[in-house]
């Protein structure tokens, strides 16, 4: 390019807009050219302040590590041993989320089955009712009750281990849900009382009671039901957490499960994912805070949710005062979706691996996020559930790794005094102090 | 005749009894006296017993019944029969909203008004309804039938699916991509059932059915305001 032009005055660099960036230009073409808003799945993609803004200190000479091989960190956790007759004895704190059969496949779910009982813990059903295969591979089985109750019946209600009320996903607080038309099998249509092929739109608001004190008398009805044996949990989005928390617990819950923004989704509008909700780091404070005030802490169990990657995840979660962790999209990766080696048909999906989310068009070239036989079939769930198994055994190593380091024999022993933030936002929203001072944003007795 | 006072045995007392019954029971009726308006009396059964409950219920009475004939000697709380599958719900006075929401299968008979989103989301319920019935009803319906032998409130059908309404009296306005069908000789039985069934004696010949326009089914941006 010409540096200068016929009379020797310099050009300008190009400069692309900070504002108008290629990708909110395409996000404008796209729309321009169709009409509608972005459909994906997946979770938030924008940076937000994170887990990773924390660090955890490790020992000292005022504390002292466990032997890393020798030592014992004990991972269990035992949810809904408030009230329910049968609490959930997990061998590890990271459960998997709740993700729909219709969004995912048979295979699919039989694979978080297969996984998540060899490592001694449990899957939960999604929208669209729960399966014989996830029913069949997983030893503990959480029924989500839905606002769209597709599928929901008294005999699967009767056959789940726990029981949880989703009012919200963090991907999207406030919204419903559809699953459109050509991810509609027989199978999917006959489950959910549908004709084949068209959009079946979930419902944002549960058909049968809105507020609080209607929850509670819903609650009753199915502890009734269930005969008081199993727990029931609250899935709740990221948005006002100390008063959902709050107002969860008052109404009978046994846990609850909290989703920040990050969290996955199989299908939602672009804008409602990056612009709706709070991010997982910031919500977890208020939540642990809404049942210490009330002396719950550790009662009712708080499972936190949404961008969970790694054991150092998990441990940050229980520092900050979670129970448990619950993961979707890390599964969905441990079980091959988004792998590279699908990378020419990512491509010929316009798309490339890593960034493919059009989970709810059902053409997933890995068979995970489709109800296409051909594609379905490239999907091993055994060679999944192991897959699966593998990286939940990881995580957990990794957690108890941080946990020896930070003097902890139980991870729930990890605690806020173990670890330091890297942004005045993250210590902000984690209460935690900045690394290198005493202090956070907020901290109580400080002016600032 | 087995008798349970509710008000003396509590509610957990009272569901425990009538869940335990099998389907060989040789107990088949029950009463429930003092009710007293006790949320989630007689939910989840699962037997061929007949429970009749004297006087007013609360939220959730006979929610998700399966094969149970329940009657309510009084008026019925919110979300009465909620996701019923099979069986029936008799209910002698009014119904408060969501009556019969997500019902899978079944009937219930209203023998006086059923207040806001009757049949919401329905999925395969019958609900015939002697008075009327308020707005918002059947909201997502998806299949089954909703018979009003009264008038509608507003919004009647709205984003409905597959189900069908059957209104005899005058409906205040229908909801997005719900309309008025034609009356075809299958209906008239369908519907001459459903009212012999509920013990209801009215012509099928002065109904009106109403059902989906299906233009919403597959999303399209020039309906983006009907959404
Ligand atoms: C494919 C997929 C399907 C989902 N389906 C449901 C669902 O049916 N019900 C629900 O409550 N959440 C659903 N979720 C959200 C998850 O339960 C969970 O909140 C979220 O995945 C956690 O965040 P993560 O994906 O970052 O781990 C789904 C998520 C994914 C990725």
């Amino acid at each position: 390019m010409n540096k200068h032009d016929a009379k020797g005055i310099p050009h300008t660099t190009p400069r692309q807009s900070a504002t108008f960036t290629q990708d909110i230009n395409s996000d404008i073409r796209r729309a321009a050219a169709t009409g509608i808003y972005d459909i994906r799945g997946g979770g938030a993609k924008r940076k937000v302040p994170s887990f990773d803004d924390l660090l955890f200190m490790g020992a000292s000479i005022s504390r002292y590590p466990l032997e890393g091989y020798r030592e014992k960190c004990e991972t269990s956790v035992t949810i809904g041993g408030l009230h329910a007759e049968n609490p959930i004895e997990l061998d590890i704190p990271i459960t998997i989320a709740g993700m729909s059969f219709g969004a995912l496949s048979g295979p699919a779910k039989e694979a978080l089955g297969r996984g998540a009982s060899a490592a001694g813990t449990s899957t939960t059903t999604g929208d669209g009712g729960m399966t014989p295969e996830e029913r069949g591979h997983s030893d503990k089985l959480v029924y989500q009750y839905l606002p769209s109750r597709y599928g929901m019946n008294p005999d699967d209600l009767r056959r789940a281990d726990a029981i949880e009320i989703v009012v919200g996903q963090g991907a999207k607080p406030g919204g419903g849900g559809m699953l459109l038309g050509q991810k509609i099998s027989d199978r999917v249509a006959e489950m959910r009382n549908l004709p084949k092929g068209i959009d079946q739109r979930s419902a944002c608001r549960h058909p049968d009671w809105t507020g609080p004190d209607d929850l509670e008398i819903k609650i009753l009805e199915l502890r009734e039901i269930t005969g008081w044996k199993v727990p029931i949990y609250v899935k709740v989005a990221g948005a006002r957490p100390y008063y959902d928390t709050t107002l969860a617990i008052k109404a009978g819950a046994d846990a609850v499960v909290l989703d920040g923004m990050q969290g996955g989704t199989a299908a939602t509008q672009d804008v409602f994912i990056e612009h709706v909700g709070q991010p997982t780091l910031a919500i977890v404070r208020p939540a642990v805070q809404a049942l210490q005030d009330l002396g719950m802490h550790r009662k009712v169990q708080l499972i936190l949710s949404g961008g969970i990657r790694s054991g150092a995840d998990v441990a940050k979660a229980m520092a900050l005062g979670a129970d448990a962790v619950a993961i979707g999209t890390a599964a969905l990766i441990a079980l091959g979706d988004n792998d590279p080696k699908w990378e020419a048909e990512y491509n010929a999906l316009g798309t490339t691996a890593g960034a493919y989310d059009d989970w709810h068009e059902g053409r997933d070239p890995a068979g995970i996020t489709t109800q296409d036989p051909e594609l379905m079939a490239r999907f091993d769930p055994v060679e999944g559930g192991r897959r699966l198994k593998n990286y939940l055994k990881v995580m957990t190593l990794e957690a108890q790794t941080i946990a020896r380091a930070c003097g902890k024999n139980h991870l729930h022993n990890l605690e806020p005094e173990d670890l330091v933030a890297l942004t005045m936002e993250a210590a902000a929203m984690a209460r935690v102090p900045l690394a290198g001072t005493d202090w956070y944003p907020g901290k109580p007795g400080t002016s600032y | 005749m087995q008798t349970i006072d509710l008000s003396d045995v509590g509610l957990r007392e009272t569901n425990k009894t009538l869940h335990a019954q099998s389907a060989d029971t040789n107990q088949t009726a029950w009463e429930i006296i003092n009710p007293r308006g006790a949320h989630a009396i007689a939910c989840g059964l699962d037997a061929p017993i007949e429970v009749t409950v004297k006087g007013s219920t609360g939220y959730y009475c006979a929610g998700m019944n399966q094969q149970a004939t329940v009657n309510i000697h009084g008026s019925a709380g919110p979300g009465t029969g909620e996701n019923i599958m099979s069986g029936k719900i008799v209910i002698e006075g009014d119904a408060s909203q969501y009556l019969g929401a997500t019902g899978h299968g079944g009937l219930i008979v209203v023998k006086g008004n059923a207040s806001s989103r009757c049949g919401i989301s329905m999925k395969g319920v019958n609900i015939v309804v002697q008075g009327n019935i308020g707005h918002m009803s059947a909201f997502m319906g998806q299949s089954g039938n909703l018979v009003v032998c009264g008038d509608a409130g507003d919004a009647l059908g709205d984003s409905c699916y597959e189900a069908r309404f059957f209104v005899r009296g005058a409906v205040k306005s229908l909801g997005a991509d719900c309309e008025k069908k034609e009356m075809r000789e299958e209906h008239l039985t369908l519907l001459q059932g459903l009212l012999d069934e509920a013990g209801i004696d009215a012509d099928p010949r002065d109904f009106t059915r109403y059902g989906s326009a299906r233009r919403l089914y597959n999303f399209d941006v020039d309906n983006a305001g009907a959404y």
